[in-house]
C-alpha cells in the first residue's frame, strides 16, 4: 500500500458549488429516462443516485455534466443554467464507471490533461499533478502507462486527474463497479476523505446501496426517472417512505400482516408503523431483519437457509404462512436446515403496501 | 492455463512449421523466380548483372523515362488517395461511432460494396464520371485518386474499424471533454494517438493498392507504375520485373513501416 498524503492547497478547498435540477425531462426515442426530476444540492454536499439498473440516475448525472442535452428543464450551477452548455466548458470533474486513462499517456500526463487545456503553464502543472498524484497515494506511479496500473489504481488516477482542475462539481459514475470488493471499500472511504477535505459538491451515482449509504451525505433514490425519496442514509434506513425504497435500502422482511388502529398486526404481535398512514386492512409489512429475533417462544418457524456474514449470521426462516423472513443473529448461534425455532417481532415495520388477497 | 489443459487447441510445432513453410513458399518461389530471371542472360545463358545495370546511367533515363513519369504518377496518386482515406473517411468513421452508432451497418456496407464490384464494371460507371471530372479538375494523372479513393475503401475501412473497436473511443473522449477539451482537440490529442496503428495499416494498405492497381488506370487511359510496367515488358521483359521487384519492396517496407511506428507509446517505450 502506498502512503497517502492530505490534501495540498493546490487543489483548493471550500469550492462546492450550489447545484440544482429543475423539472429536467431527457427521453430516449419513446422511453422517458428522467422524468420532470428535481434535485438540490447543497455547497460541498455528498449526494449518492441509488437505484436499480434503468432508473435514470446514470443519465441524470450526464446530464448534469452534458455529456447528454436535456429535453427540457434548467440545470443550474453557483446560480447560472448551464442545460445549453458544452460539457467541456461546465468545469466539472468526472471519473467514469469503465477506465478511463487515456492509454498513450502516463499518469502524470494524464493527470496534467485538463491543466494543458486551461493552459496553464507547463511547470506549474507538473507541480499540480504531482501534488494530485501524491493526494491519491500514486506518487511514485506517476511515469507508468493505465496498463502498467491496476484497477483500483487507475480509478485513482482518474480522481486526481478530475480533481487537479479544481472543478465545481465531483462526477463520479460508478467508479467502483469494476473493482475487487476490497479495494472497493478502500477507494470508496478515499474517496470520502478527499471529498470532505476539498468541500467540493459530489454526486455519486451507484447501484450498491451499502456503497450509498457509506459515503453519502444524502441518498436519492431513483425509480423510473423520478426520485422516490432523497434524505440522510439514517432516514432512509429508518422511514423509508415507499415500499420501494424499503426493499431497495437494507434488507427488508415482506410479512403478511393486518393494519388494526394504525399498528400493524402480525401473527398477534402488534407494532408500529413508520412509513405513510394507511387504512387499517389486510397489509404486507416490511420488517428489517434486525427488528425480528430468535426466540424461546413466539412465532413457529423452519429454517431453510443460513450464510456466516463474519460478525454475525444471517437466517432464512419459512412461516406457517410460507412467508419467507431473514433474520440476523450471534454468528455463535447456529440453526441448522430443517430446524424448528421461535421467532418474536419488535421495534416496527418500516412501511406496509396494501394487499388484496 | 496449464499445457494439460490445452493438449490439442493448436496446432504442433511440426504442424505448425509445415503450414508456415507451405505459405512461405506460396509466396517466396514466384519473387525468387523473379530474383533469378533478373540476373538471367537468355533462357539458356548465364547470369549476369547487366539487366541491373542498365538502369542507370543517361539512356536508361532517356528509355525508361515513361516509367519514370509512372512512378512519379503513382506516387501521387498514392498520397492523394490516402489524403481521402484520411480527410474523409477516418473522421466520418469516428463521428458514426461516436455520434450514429446505428449508421455503422450502413457505412461498413457502403464501404465493402468496391469490393464486390468487378473493376471493368466500376470503370463503365466511372467513365461518364470522368468526363465532368475531367471538365473541372483537368485530364491530370492523380485524378485517378477519385476512383482510388472508392476502391481502397474496404480496406482502409477494416483497418480503422477494427482499430476503432480495440479502443473505448467513447469513454476516452467523454473523458477528455470533461477535462475541457474541445472536438478538434480530443481527436488530435487523445483519439488519433489511439488510433495510429489503423490509420496507418490504412494508409499503407492503400498505398499497396494504389501501387498495384492496373484495370482502372489502363481503361481510363491514364500513366501509372502498372500501365507503365507493361509497356516496358513488351520491349524488355528483365526491366519489367525488376521494377515490380523495387515496387514489391517498397510495399513490403511500408507494411513493416506499420509495425514498427503503428505500436501504441506505451507499448515501445517497454
Amino acid at each position: 500500500m502506498t502512503s497517502i498524503a492530505s490534501v495540498p492547497t493546490s487543489l483548493g478547498t471550500d469550492r462546492g458549488a450550489a447545484v440544482e435540477l429543475e423539472a429536467v425531462v431527457k427521453t430516449f426515442g419513446t422511453h422517458r429516462a428522467l422524468n420532470a426530476i428535481d434535485l438540490t444540492i447543497k455547497p460541498g454536499e455528498f449526494v449518492a443516485l441509488l437505484g436499480p439498473s434503468g432508473c435514470g440516475k446514470t443519465t441524470a448525472l450526464r446530464a448534469l455534466s452534458g455529456l447528454e442535452l436535456v429535453d427540457s428543464g434548467r440545470i443550474v450551477i453557483d446560480g447560472v443554467d448551464v442545460a445549453a452548455v458544452p460539457t467541456n466548458k461546465r468545469d466539472i470533474g468526472m471519473v467514469f464507471q469503465s477506465y478511463s486513462l487515456f492509454p498513450h499517456m502516463t499518469a502524470i500526463e494524464n493527470v496534467e490533461f485538463g491543466l494543458r487545456m486551461r493552459r496553464v503553464a507547463a511547470s506549474e502543472r507538473r507541480t499540480r499533478a504531482e501534488e494530485a498524484l501524491d493526494m491519491v497515494g500514486l506518487a511514485a506511479f506517476a511515469e507508468r502507462f493505465a496498463h502498467q496500473l491496476s484497477g483500483g489504481q487507475q480509478q485513482r488516477v482518474a480522481l486526481a486527474r478530475a480533481l487537479v482542475t479544481r472543478p465545481r462539481v465531483l462526477l463520479l459514475d460508478e467508479p467502483l463497479s469494476a473493482l475487487d470488493a476490497k479495494v472497493r471499500v478502500q477507494l470508496r472511504d478515499e474517496i470520502r476523505r478527499i471529498q470532505t477535505e476539498l468541500g467540493i459538491t459530489t454526486v455519486f451515482v451507484t447501484h450498491d446501496q451499502e456503497e450509498a449509504l457509506a459515503v453519502a451525505d444524502r441518498v436519492a433514490v431513483m425509480r423510473d426517472g423520478a426520485i422516490e425519496q432523497i434524505g440522510t442514509p439514517e432516514e432512509l434506513y429508518a422511514t423509508p417512505l415507499t415500499p420501494f425504497v424499503a426493499d431497495f435500502v437494507g434488507l427488508s422482511n415482506r410479512i403478511p400482516a393486518d393494519l388494526v388502529d394504525g399498528k400493524v398486526v402480525a401473527h398477534g404481535i402488534s407494532m408500529r408503523l413508520l412509513g405513510e398512514p394507511m387504512d387499517d386492512g389486510p397489509i404486507t409489512a416490511y420488517i428489517r431483519p434486525e427488528d425480528v429475533a430468535l426466540a424461546n417462544a413466539g412465532i413457529r418457524a423452519t429454517v431453510v437457509a443460513s450464510s456466516f456474514l463474519g460478525s454475525l449470521r444471517r437466517t432464512q426462516v419459512v412461516l406457517g404462512d410460507d412467508s419467507r423472513v431473514s433474520i440476523q443473529h450471534d454468528a455463535d448461534v447456529r440453526p441448522q436446515l430443517g430446524d424448528v425455532v421461535f421467532l418474536k417481532l419488535k421495534g416496527a415495520a418500516v412501511s406496509a403496501v396494501r394487499r388484496t388477497s | 492455463m496449464s499445457a494439460a489443459t490445452r493438449l490439442g487447441a493448436e496446432p504442433g510445432k511440426f504442424t505448425r512449421g509445415v503450414i508456415l513453410g507451405l505459405i512461405g513458399a506460396v509466396f517466396a518461389i514466384p519473387i525468387i523466380a523473379m530474383i533469378q530471371f533478373t540476373f538471367r542472360d537468355g533462357l539458356a545463358g548465364d547470369y549476369t548483372l547487366d539487366h541491373w545495370t542498365g538502369l542507370v546511367g543517361e539512356d536508361a533515363a532517356r528509355t525508361y523515362r515513361g516509367l519514370l513519369q509512372a512512378v512519379g504518377n503513382s506516387v501521387v496518386l498514392a498520397i492523394v488517395t490516402v489524403g481521402i482515406v484520411l480527410v474523409l473517411l477516418l473522421p466520418t468513421m469516428i463521428l458514426v461511432h461516436l455520434q450514429f452508432p446505428k449508421l455503422r451497418r450502413v457505412l461498413e456496407f457502403i464501404c465493402i460494396i468496391p469490393i464486390t464490384v468487378p473493376a471493368i464494371v466500376l470503370v463503365v460507371g466511372l467513365a461518364p464520371v470522368y468526363g465532368v471530372v475531367v471538365r473541372i479538375f483537368g485530364s491530370g494523372a492523380w485524378t485517378l485518386a477519385f476512383a482510388y479513393g472508392i476502391t481502397v475503401l474496404p480496406y482502409a475501412y477494416r483497418a480503422i474499424q477494427s482499430n476503432l473497436d480495440a479502443v473505448p473511443v467513447v469513454t476516452l473522449s467523454e473523458a477528455a471533454r470533461s477535462l475541457g477539451a474541445d472536438w478538434p482537440t480530443v481527436l488530435r490529442l487523445v483519439l488519433l494517438p489511439n488510433l495510429r496503428r489503423g490509420v496507418l495499416a490504412a494508409s499503407f494498405i492503400s498505398v499497396a493498392v494504389v501501387l498495384g492497381e492496373f484495370t482502372i488506370a489502363s481503361l481510363l487511359n491514364r500513366n501509372n507504375l502498372q500501365t507503365a510496367l507493361l509497356q516496358v515488358s513488351q520491349s524488355d521483359p528483365y526491366a519489367a520485373v525488376i521494377f515490380a521487384l523495387l515496387a514489391l519492396t517498397v510495399v513490403f517496407g511500408l507494411l513493416l513501416l506499420i509495425g514498427r511506428f503503428g505500436a501504441p507509446r506505451n507499448r515501445r517505450t517497454e
